[in-house]
């Protein structure tokens, strides 16, 4: 008896070593580009990152945030305006949505719902001559500048994101007792009033996790920036780290500092958020 | 009813109504602009590039040799091939592992390993690269330590994989391992979570190993999680283009194009030379073989609702 019960200490003991050396490994990648953006480049190449660093120097992250060669503090304001509308729009009109999906019944229901999990499944490279082409002829003959223009991607991010924010917020809805809604109905409220007093206030974390996903989304983007965005003032930040890559030659301090600095805004949104994130990633997944 | 109906339209007409204008509209389109080709209706598109033989361009090569490049289309059934059963497995056993085991500090091994899924692609993809890099990676430098270029008589193994055709690919695979994993995870944890304790306890009790208890009883139960995941998983390798274009560009010499980036390429092309026909045709054929995995995830979706 004593033997097994050693066994399994020193068996779990085993375990716990084991799992944790697989997660320093992992994380292993990010403590290398944080410790190659903080320190000499030189002494990267001459020692290696995985040290303990002593001459700590932020003039790799001042040169990518201020040279106009890089001007990665512009991206980052592009970023934040495209993914914060790219947000807002398809939040407010899914869950719109949803509320009907999940609460009205109509013939071609079925149809329409499997239009938006097609939508859902589709790459983005389908949708993307057609709207430049079109975006084009807009400005051609309107003036309404969509191409080369923040608010042209946000609307295309806005609509992508719907389809799988209507397939979300269906699903939380369905969550909700039947029995609150035909309440408010007995009351005489109107769907929309419904909708709007009852519904979207009990839906709050719903409501959280879905724009906490589609905001990291947006802003995590590249392909639709690298068509639609085309003179650097207009660059999205992971456009503008991918300038900082010479053709021929990388300077990884820059480039580490860079890439760290994309990527602090989803980091923030994660931690701060992280019930919500894994819930919403979990619904999308499980419920499927 | 009729005149609730009219009142709810508003809940459906100005969604749809933007939907279709900037997803609908494209996606038939497209679908249209892939058959143009000099004025006509015809699948020309369709044969030349599924015959191309560039390799910056190549979707299937003729003459399959060793190393790539083997075309976008072959290199995108690679990465399923090494990259979906690998994290699945891999994420089996340590969902298992955290679950059923006395693991300190748990939850924050959950949340780290997901850090790769929280990232832009793109600062993916140039991660992936520095730590294949000869000089600052690591990776190389292990290869080094342990000989294994010597051993496997494999030298480019101690350089940097990006610059060798032959290694390449598949040192985006396995990055893009280290990037979905966490996804994998979370998900497969949520699913172990909703299996009885009991079930374990019954197994336990008849003696079965770990192994046995992962394989015979948390799998089967585990089936439906694990098919989405699957399709997941096959639906991000098929449309995989951030990391690649960040890291490699598809190169060196073709040798790690994608099926996305292929399509980027023609339309490239085409916004200077005109004839966006080759890279509609290119979208069509993504489209189609992702369409594959994705109708057994909208088919399973529609049957639960």
């Amino acid at each position: 008896m004593k033997i097994a019960v050693h066994h399994i200490k020193w068996m779990n003991i085993f375990l716990n070593i084991l799992i944790w050396g697989f997660a320093v490994l992992w994380i292993l990648p990010f403590i290398g580009i944080f410790m190659t953006s903080v320190l000499p480049y030189r002494d990267v190449i001459l020692y290696g990152w995985l040290r303990i660093p002593f001459d700590i120097s932020l003039s790799n992250y001042i040169t990518v945030l201020t040279d106009p060669l890089y001007d990665l503090a512009q991206g980052y304001k592009n970023s934040l305006i495209v993914a914060s509308i790219g947000t807002i729009i398809p939040i407010f009109l899914a869950a719109l949505t949803a509320y009907g999906f999940t609460y009205f019944n109509f013939t071609s229901k079925t149809l329409l719902f499997g239009l938006i999990l097609f939508m859902m499944t589709v790459p983005q490279q389908l949708v993307v001559i057609p709207l430049f082409k079109l975006y084009i002829d807009i400005e051609k003959t309107f003036g309404i500048h969509l191409i080369d223009s923040l608010m042209g991607i946000s609307l295309l991010h806005s609509a992508w994101g719907i389809p799988w924010l209507i397939f979300f917020f269906r699903n939380y809805f369905s969550l909700i007792p039947k029995s609150i809604t035909d309440a408010a109905k007995v009351d005489g409220a109107s769907e929309l009033t419904t909708f709007f007093r009852i519904i979207l206030p009990i839906a709050i974390p719903g409501v959280i996790a879905g724009s906490v996903i589609q905001f990291t989304w947006v802003w995590n983007d590249l392909f639709y920036a690298l068509i639609f965005l085309i003179s650097p003032d207009k660059y999205v930040i992971t456009r503008e780290v991918l300038n900082i890559k010479g053709e021929y030659h990388v300077d990884w301090g820059l480039l580490t500092a860079g890439s760290i600095i994309a990527m602090t805004l989803p980091l923030i949104v994660y931690t701060l958020f992280n019930k919500y994130f894994v819930k919403g990633i979990v619904g999308w997944g499980v419920k499927a | 009813m009729s005149n609730n109906m009219r009142k709810n339209i508003i809940f459906f007409i100005p969604t749809f109504s933007f939907v279709a204008l900037f997803v609908i509209y494209p996606i038939v389109y497209t679908f249209i602009l892939s058959f143009e080709s000099e004025n006509a209706y015809t699948l020309n598109n369709y044969f030349k590039v599924l015959s191309e033989s560039n390799p910056l361009y190549m979707l299937i090569v003729k003459n399959i040799a060793l190393s790539p490049p083997w075309g976008a289309l072959l290199h995108n059934i690679v990465w399923v091939l090494i990259h979906a059963p690998v994290t699945i497995i891999l994420s089996l056993v340590i969902s298992y592992m955290i679950k059923y085991y006395y693991i300190k500090g748990s939850s924050l091994i959950k949340a780290l390993l997901f850090l790769g899924m929280v990232i832009p692609p793109v600062i993916g993809g140039l991660i992936i690269r520095f730590m294949f890099d000869e000089n600052i990676g690591i990776i190389p430098k292990i290869m080094r330590l342990l000989s294994l270029d010597v051993i496997l008589r494999i030298p480019e193994l101690s350089k940097t994989w990006m610059n060798y055709p032959s290694l390449a690919l598949f040192s985006l695979i396995l990055g893009s391992i280290w990037l979905w994993l966490g996804f994998c995870i979370t998900i497969i944890s949520a699913g172990i979570e909703t299996i009885p304790q009991s079930h374990i306890e019954v197994a336990k009790v008849f003696g079965a190993s770990s192994f046995k208890i992962l394989f015979k009883v948390i799998v089967p139960e585990l089936k439906t999680v694990i098919l989405t995941v699957f399709v997941l998983t096959i639906l991000w390798d098929l449309k995989l283009f951030d990391i690649v274009y960040a890291s490699t560009g598809g190169g060196p010499g073709g040798s790690s194009t994608v099926l996305a980036l292929i399509m980027y390429q023609y339309f490239i092309y085409a916004s200077r030379y005109g004839g966006y026909g080759r890279s509609a045709a290119v979208a069509v054929i993504l489209t189609i073989i992702t369409l594959i995995p994705a109708s057994i995830y909208i088919y399973r979706s529609l049957k639960r609702s």
